[in-house]
């Protein structure tokens, strides 16, 4: 007994104290692409190369959703424009704005909206969907969503019903209900600020794996060992959705696990935030939408924050919950703006 | 209570017994198999059969009609000892007009296989049958029920006609493997209903329904217990529902292309998985890798096995609550994925795999840090493992837990820790020994009887040291041989169009199986996973059965399957 107080004494603290002090990264990390436009020489490899289809070009630009971060774009790259950052902290409040440019910077909304729509996955068809022109693009955007585009998400969700429908699947929710008037704005804000009131300094998540490759869900594990241990930050791990805050999606929404998805959902009291997490959570990743199901986590769930990764590294995760709670804000995107 | 600390110093036992083998010699497939196709032809049998030379590993294929495929099994299985390696539907119609079944056999002492194909005519409806061999053999339940599911075949004689892939809010007739199946039609659901068939019903019996969503960080699943008191008299499992429909979404990519699909099939066993898809890739295309990246990739593989082993050495302390090994077991595995990540960049090593090579090496300074890494880990692991079972209530709780028996283990096709732990010697390293395991080979394979989570963590435990000290000869090798920089990949080359192959790895949870049929341009015709876990599913609730409801968490990360590689 003495021995191991005295040998607790003695070994060193492990946990790291991201985010008050942020770790050094290693050199090889594979972050968020980013172009040289300088030597970029427009052939577009990159963009045949991807596996998920997530660079677009004319303007060149890449959509973490669906990057998973491979880095084949910067191995095929003829005049080697493409490398590859230490940029890992990408967690976004929506969807199109994980859109981003050459150098990380927001791109305009039309058309990062229109980039967010393509589907993601590594389909034998595939690229030419991708090579289409942005208007092209977004016409067929909403042909998909049909002659009524669905209305906003009303407070009790017809699940079952916007679910079961095979059109509404292919469109992620958040994107066909852009909410582009001023006084949702504000509500949106205010209901923001006041769960991030609530959720703040105590936040309870509920892990649901939607159909991943696990490789996320072993990250969430590893939240919880010595090293990373979030319980420091207020935010644990809790058995039933009944008692959480938050659901934490993982993987591409399978059809086998729709129904128990959305009755995990429906099972959190409110206030209830929904993370998806990893590219296959943001947008199916390498997984096409097919007969199994396919498609990102809003798909199915409205969701309030995106992790990019594949998986996301275990401060990516941290970044992405204090995200989801106003503790901390979305990645400086606009200094980067300023200064490219 | 049996609670000797120094129980973990075990004795490996070599020889497992062998319900279908007599003598301790090798076994001839060249002189046995001629025979007995001749000896079945004679009884009035029809029988062809062929030979393919694949990466030194000889197959042997025989083909037989349908109507009578178990008969000629139940024939092969009186004089060869045969385990089911996995089974393959194919849907042919476009250029035969038939399906086509492939059975994969391994030979207990043998480096051979033994493939049984039989061949479904497409014509009536109603003509799609054909005689099951799961009565003979039960590890080919799933697989017969999921050519069902997926194929519309029908095995005859199958004990279980129950759905596994569809669940039942899966309209009829829905055959998504099928070539004229749209990938991308979405069925409607039609019902939302569960099917559990040995509802064990009377006085006194519980049914405990847990999942598909856990209360742990956990893949989703579900499980049906009957009890009676804390007693499991029933486990009905409920898998497949992580289904994402991977083997039709390959179907037509092209092979370099699919390999990102391939490697995010499964994390925990990435690096084997693409590795048995590359192997059979290069098997087809007759190339040969560089000698630098075949060693690299036993680096990869092993560096995969250490991840996964330590940190389940750790995990299954979770399973009864015994959080100091627990967290020990985390950080550990944390630091080396870390290490993965510093080396290598990705934590779980991701896109290192590429056909015909490697895409990512190891230069002096890697190597040097991994030797540094592995020199800690030997001293780490140990105290770890002291401090696990230095405790006598942990002893306690894993002897005894969880039993399977080496018969279970054998018929139900189980591979892997699970199969050693329980005296099936079985290591693809070693029995199939593929790239560099040719010429390094792990110092010794730990095998065990008791076949209980005891067992089970002790072979890990092994498993670690061995695969550490692998390891280390592997970075000495590649000091000596390979400079800084040398070739890491070759070009795949052309690949013959409609031909097949398949390789076996070993992962951390056992011997992964990717078949493939390449189409034309290197494209894929029919790709079939068969990860450990698929193989090991079945047996987790043969070994429950008797144990008390408060194990299941034990005895299930004892096993540590994922469910992701089982469902695709």
């Amino acid at each position: 007994m003495l021995n191991k107080t005295i040998g607790n004494i003695i070994n060193r603290v492990v946990t790291n104290s991201y985010p008050e002090k942020s770790k050094a990264v290693p050199e090889n990390l594979r972050g968020r692409p980013e172009v040289i436009l300088e030597s970029c020489s427009g052939a577009g490899e990159c963009a045949r190369a991807c596996p998920t289809g997530a660079i677009s070009l004319n303007p060149w630009r890449i959509d973490l959703g669906k990057c998973v971060f491979c880095g084949q774009c910067a191995e095929v790259c003829p005049s080697k424009a493409i490398k590859l950052t230490h940029d890992f902290e990408l967690a976004a409040r929506k969807r199109e704005d994980l859109v981003v440019g050459p150098k990380g910077e927001p791109v305009e909304a039309e058309l990062a909206r229109a980039t967010a729509l393509q589907p993601a996955g590594t389909a034998a068809n595939y690229p030419p969907r991708l090579l289409q022109p942005p208007e092209e693009q977004s016409q067929e955007a909403a042909e998909l969503a049909g002659p009524n585009p669905a209305p906003a998400i009303p407070q009790s969700l017809p699940l079952p019903l916007l679910t079961l429908s095979p059109k509404r699947r292919a469109l992620p929710m958040s994107l066909t209900n852009p909410g582009s008037e001023g006084d949702l704005e504000v509500m949106e804000n205010h209901l923001k600020e006041r769960i991030g009131r609530l959720l703040q300094r105590s936040l309870h998540i509920r892990h649901l794996d939607s159909g991943s490759c696990n490789g996320c869900d072993w990250e969430l594990t590893t939240l919880l060992g010595p090293v990373q241990d979030i319980q420091r930050l207020g935010l644990d791990f809790v058995a039933s959705p009944r008692h959480a805050d938050l659901l934490l999606v993982t993987g591409v929404m399978t059809r086998n696990l729709t129904i128990a998805a959305i009755r995990t959902y429906r099972a959190m009291p409110e206030p209830r935030l929904v993370v998806a997490v990893g590219a296959c959570g943001c947008s199916g990743g390498v997984f096409t939408t097919n007969y199994a199901g396919g498609g990102g986590t809003d798909t199915v769930l409205p969701v309030d924050v995106y992790i990019p990764g594949c998986p996301p590294r275990p401060q990516a995760l941290i970044h992405g919950l204090l995200l989801a709670t106003g503790r901390l804000e979305q990645h400086k995107k606009e200094n980067l703006k300023a200064g490219s | 209570m049996n609670s000797d600390n120094e129980q973990f110093l075990i004795q490996p036992v070599s020889a497992a017994p062998r319900p279908t083998d007599s003598s301790a010699s090798q076994v001839s497939l060249q002189e046995l198999v001629p025979g007995l196709v001749q000896r079945w032809v004679d009884r009035g049998g029809q029988a062809t059969t062929g030979q393919l030379n694949r990466s030194g590993n000889r197959q042997w294929s025989i083909k037989v009609p349908a109507s009578s495929l178990a008969d000629f099994c139940r024939h092969l299985l009186r004089s060869l000892p045969l385990y089911l390696i996995t089974m393959v539907g194919l849907d042919e119609r476009e250029r035969s007009g038939s399906y086509r079944l492939y059975y994969v056999f391994g030979v207990d002492k043998s480096k051979e296989f033994l493939v049984v194909e039989t061949e479904i005519k497409d014509g009536i409806p109603g003509s799609l049958l054909y005689q099951s061999i799961t009565p003979l053999v039960p590890a080919a339940n799933w697989y017969e029920r999921e050519a069902r599911d997926l194929f519309g075949l029908i095995p005859q004689g199958h004990p279980d006609p129950r759905r596994v892939v569809l669940h039942r809010h899966w309209p009829d007739g829905v055959r998504p493997l099928r070539k004229d199946f749209d990938g991308a039609y979405q069925p409607p659901f039609v019902l939302d209903d569960d099917e559990f068939r040995n509802r064990t019903g009377g006085e006194g019996i519980v049914e405990i329904p847990v999942g598909p969503i856990h209360a742990g960080v956990i893949e989703p699943g579900h499980f049906r217990f009957s009890a009676v008191g804390e007693q499991i008299v029933n486990l009905e499992a409920r898998f497949f529902f992580t289904h994402r429909g991977v083997e039709k979404q390959v179907e037509g990519l092209d092979v370099e292309r699919a390999v990102f699909v391939v490697e995010r099939n499964c994390a925990a066993c990435t690096v084997s998985s693409t590795l048995a898809y590359c192997q059979a890739l290069e098997d087809l295309g007759g190339t040969v890798i560089p000698e630098n990246a075949a060693y690299l990739r036993l680096v990869f593989a092993e560096m995969e096995r250490l991840y996964n082993h330590v940190g389940d050495l750790g995990n299954i302390c979770a399973g009864i609550g015994f959080h100091a090994g627990s967290q020990r077991g985390l950080f550990l595995k944390e630091e080396l994925l870390a290490l993965n990540e510093t080396l290598l960049g990705s934590r779980y090593l991701f896109g290192l795999i590429r056909p015909g090579g490697v895409r990512r090496g190891l230069n002096h300074a890697g190597r040097w840090a991994l030797r540094e890494k592995l020199w800690w880990l030997r001293e780490q692991n140990t105290k770890l493992v002291k401090l696990i079972l230095g405790n006598d209530g942990v002893v306690d709780r894993f002897t005894n837990t969880g039993v399977l028996k080496n018969s279970s283990a054998f018929h139900l096709g189980a591979v892997g820790v699970a199969a050693r732990a329980s005296g099936v010697d079985r290591d693809e390293r070693r029995d199939h020994p593929y790239g560099a395991y040719q010429h390094l080979q792990p110092t010794s394979i730990p095998v065990l009887q008791n076949g209980d989570v005891y067992a089970r963590f002790l072979i890990r435990v092994e498993e670690v040291n061995t695969s550490i000290e692998l390891l280390l000869q592997a970075l000495e090798v590649m000091n000596q041989h390979f400079q800084e920089e040398p070739t890491l990949a070759v070009p795949l080359g052309d690949l013959p169009a409609f031909q097949s192959a398949f390789s076996l790895t070993e992962s951390a949870r056992g011997s992964n199986c990717h078949w493939l049929m390449t189409g034309p341009n290197n494209t894929l015709y029919r790709y079939r996973i068969r990860t450990a876990s698929y193989a090991n599913w079945p047996v987790v609730p043969r070994a429950v059965l008797n144990n008390i409801v408060p194990d299941f968490p034990l005895i299930n990360k004892s096993f540590e399957l994922c469910y992701s590689c089982l469902d695709r």
